[in-house]
């Protein structure tokens, strides 16, 4: 084919192709210095009832109140009391125990797959705290930290991990999609920012019946280029619907760097300009600036004052998933270098640094929490684990595809149970 | 018995009120504003319904009557709108979005049959998607190739949707109704052709109204036809035609004019399906003729024919026919060479009965 490179194009230069690339690969040494990391404190809180244009020299800010020093600093300190400082702490720090035990528990042969959410645990557990009990979480699947702060029990946590014999959805999410109609917390899809537009719709289902209940969702920073993310972004804007979208930039989707998202162009913040609602940008390892954007944002949505689109600019510290390995294409360094340090042990330092907390406590609590996962861990494998028969029974195979069985499921139920007795003459099947 | 009378599937009680003429889109009017009456969880939303009242009328004055926050334009963004719709049913309403054109839904399709349809299964029947996606479909109408099709079998496809499709005024009431009462998702098409009058498949003759039918007669207030019942057009013993909507009309008219007395079941909801009152028809006649507009390859009469063969083989007396449009797009100047219309028809069922 000739083209221009080859002298065909007249005067006119060759055009080149950008295919974004990381700053780093494995065995690179990592220098994150190009990163503009501004002083904590600095950033200017705009009144919650303001016009969004006024928050949008903060979406290429990064709001921080946890300084170096172990203190909290600036207008956008919560001012949150030590008890709910420390319940805080404990929840980011039984999120990560937990992460720890059913990551072991997959490599185990326990369950088929899990996924960590170390180092972003502020986002979903400081975020939580800022929104009341009957507000609606529609989460990603690294959300694990909004039922933990919303007290869901571990036990059923790991059931369904387990897709054992007590899991509530029948064993037919994969492990982590989980979902919990009683704590406000809705289920999980694999198809990712398809709960961005579903956000907006019962957020505008709730400003529609004249009701006070606001809905928050989650969302990578990859997922933000898919379509669901601007159908969303332009429904929440023109209704003004009461929601807020937390953008997880945890600079990785999978192996692909925020680059992939457009994320060398512009914050992702910076696309509520476009679209005319507020933005902010946070620094996701500093729990207490999460916890202010998300409870400035509440009160603006709960107000009537609209959507508001939230950065929380963290780091992925494990791989994807237990299926991923992140040694294969970025450099192990990152993490050890990421400027904005970890979120439990920053929260930690400050409670320490505010005379409310020490070191002794800490590691007795960790010990404690450990416990705690173990003991639900033993409960939950009373149920069995994936694969060893203790499942649901076959027919709920069949069920909730509809209300009602039709004619069609109902013989393809007699087929599976026909199959059964042939498969599995000894009554359950084997892993 | 499957397959009831008008009168014996919808009993007339207080509620029902007195039957007048309407045409089909007057009778979904007449649904929606019925719906949005009796249940406050009713929303509409889509592209043009609110002040304009939709590009077909369907939605005409439901805004001025119930308000702008229960019948809503929205964005045009159909991934969108079945997206916001899943969440409006997430906290507790009943939406009815409509896509524009059953050609524009394809931007909706991952909210539908990811979400939609399986938030039911993957939740445990904690969440479910109450909603009916009311939309145009199917061509004879000069629409070029992104006004005109019948994407029906891509939904049939997808379990956990259900798919509706009427061919009368009466019957789009009373199905749109049950449609939206029903606590899963449901894709309700509307043959665009037949909005305002029958189409015997001449495309070349006057074209007719729904004056003076018996099936334009549609009570006032509330009643429902329900999912899953198949309704017989004709009686005949020399074959049985399945089909639904546009095609209905269509193949009623061919077999008049030739004189065949087959048995026309119009299958109005092809998921869940009459499988009881298909198996029982064409155990009687022997010979099945498979009508529908949609392209041929994988399309719902594949389905149809198959269940046919597996539950009626010793039964039948000649192949299962299908007559479909072509594996092509909607031509716009070939529109009437790419419709099944009479010729095509014609020929099926000569060659059925020459078995």
């Amino acid at each position: 084919m000739a083209t221009a490179k080859d002298g065909k194009g007249g005067n006119r230069p060759p055009l080149e192709l950008h295919v974004p690339e990381p700053h780093y690969r494995p065995g690179d040494a990592v220098d994150f210095s190009h990163l503009s990391i501004p002083e904590p404190g600095a950033q200017p809180r705009p009144d919650e009832a303001c016009d969004a244009k006024e928050t949008h020299h903060l979406c290429d800010d990064l709001i921080r109140v946890l300084g170096d020093d172990d203190q909290a600093h600036g207008p956008w300190n919560p001012r949150l009391s030590p008890d709910t400082l420390r319940t805080m702490l404990r929840e980011m720090a039984l999120v990560r125990a937990f992460d720890m035990r059913m990551y072991r528990a997959q490599r185990q042969g326990k369950t088929s797959f899990y996924m960590k959410c170390t180092g972003e645990e502020a986002t979903s557990v400081c975020a939580t705290h800022a929104l009341a009990a009957d507000d609606m979480i529609f989460p990603s699947y690294r959300q694990q930290g909004c039922l933990i702060a919303r007290g869901y029990e571990l036990e059923e946590m790991i059931n369904q991990i387990y897709s054992n014999k007590g899991d509530k959805l029948k064993g037919r999410q994969l492990p982590i999609m989980y979902c919990s109609k009683r704590l406000n917390f809705f289920t999980i899809s694999g198809n990712l920012a398809t709960q961005l537009p579903q956000a907006t719709g019962f957020a505008m289902a709730s400003a529609s019946k004249g009701d006070s209940r606001i809905a928050a969702t989650w969302v990578g920073e990859g997922s933000t280029a898919e379509g669901d993310f601007h159908s969303a972004m332009t429904f929440a804007t023109v209704y003004n619907a009461p929601v807020i979208f937390n953008v997880i930039n945890n600079q990785w989707a999978i192996s692909s760097f925020s680059g992939f998202a457009g994320g060398e162009r512009a914050t992702f913040a910076a696309r509520a300009v476009g679209y005319g609602i507020a933005g902010l940008r946070v620094d996701g390892n500093d729990a207490l600036a999460v916890y202010a954007a998300e409870r400035w944002a509440a009160d603006r949505a709960r107000s009537n004052g609209g959507p508001t689109l939230i950065e929380h600019f963290t780091y992925r510290a494990e791989g994807h998933s237990t299926s991923d390995d992140p040694t294969a294409y970025r450099s192990a360094d990152e993490q050890d270098e990421w400027p904005l340090g970890d979120p439990v042990n920053r929260l930690k330092k400050h409670l320490i640094a505010l005379g409310e907390w020490d070191e002794d406590r800490q590691a007795e609590q960790d010990a404690e929490l450990d416990a705690m996962v173990k003991t639900a861990q033993k409960n939950a494998e009373k149920n069995g684990i994936l694969g060893h028969g203790l499942h649901h029974p076959f027919h709920t195979m069949f069920e909730d595809v509809y209300e009602e069985l039709p004619w069609n499921l109902k013989e393809q139920a007699e087929q599976a149970i026909r199959e059964r007795a042939i498969k599995w003459p000894e009554g359950r099947p084997k892993s | 018995m499957s397959t009831e009378t008008l009168s014996a599937e919808a009993p007339a009680t207080d509620e029902t009120g007195e039957a007048r003429h309407m045409n089909m889109i007057e009778a979904i009017n007449s649904a929606l504003d019925v719906m949005l009456t009796r249940d406050s969880d009713v929303t509409l939303l889509g592209e043009d319904i609110g002040y304009f009242g939709g590009v077909f009328r369907c939605t005409a004055g439901l805004q001025e009557k119930h308000g702008k926050t229960r019948v809503f334009d929205t964005p045009i963004s159909e991934c969108g709108i079945i997206g916001v719709a899943v969440g409006m049913g997430a906290y507790g309403l009943r939406p009815v979005p409509e896509i524009q054109f059953a050609d524009y839904i394809y931007p909706g399709l991952d909210q539908l049959i990811s979400e939609a349809a399986r938030l039911r299964y993957r939740s445990a029947a904690e969440f479910i998607a109450p909603m009916t996606v009311r939309s145009p479909f199917g061509g004879g109408i000069f629409g070029g190739q992104t006004h005109s099709q019948s994407p029906e079998s891509i939904f049939t496809h997808v379990c956990g949707l259900k798919t509706v499709i009427p061919a009368t005024p009466y019957d789009a009431k009373g199905l749109l109704i049950s449609c939206i009462e029903d606590n899963d998702p449901v894709i309700f098409f509307e043959p665009k052709r037949i909005y305002n009058g029958p189409f015997d498949g001449y495309y070349d003759r006057p074209a007719k109204n729904w004056k003076g039918r018996e099936d334009a007669q549609v009570p006032d207030g509330y009643y429902k036809i329900p999912l899953g019942k198949a309704r017989t057009v004709t009686e005949g013993d020399a074959m049985t035609i399945l089909a639904y909507g546009t095609m209905v009309h269509v193949a009623e008219s061919v077999c008049r004019e030739k004189g065949v007395a087959a048995e026309i079941l119009d299958l109005r909801t092809l998921v869940p399906l009459d499988i009881e009152a298909i198996e029982a028809s064409v155990k009687r006649t022997g010979r099945c003729l498979i009508v529908h507009e949609a392209t041929r390859t994988s399309g719902f009469g594949a389905e149809l024919s198959a269940l046919v063969t597996e539950r009626c083989f010793y039964h039948l007396e000649a192949p299962v026919e299908r007559v479909t449009g072509f594996d092509t797009p909607y031509p716009h100047s070939l529109e009437w060479a790419y419709f099944p219309g009479p010729v095509r028809i014609g020929e099926a069922i000569d060659k059925i009965l020459s078995e």
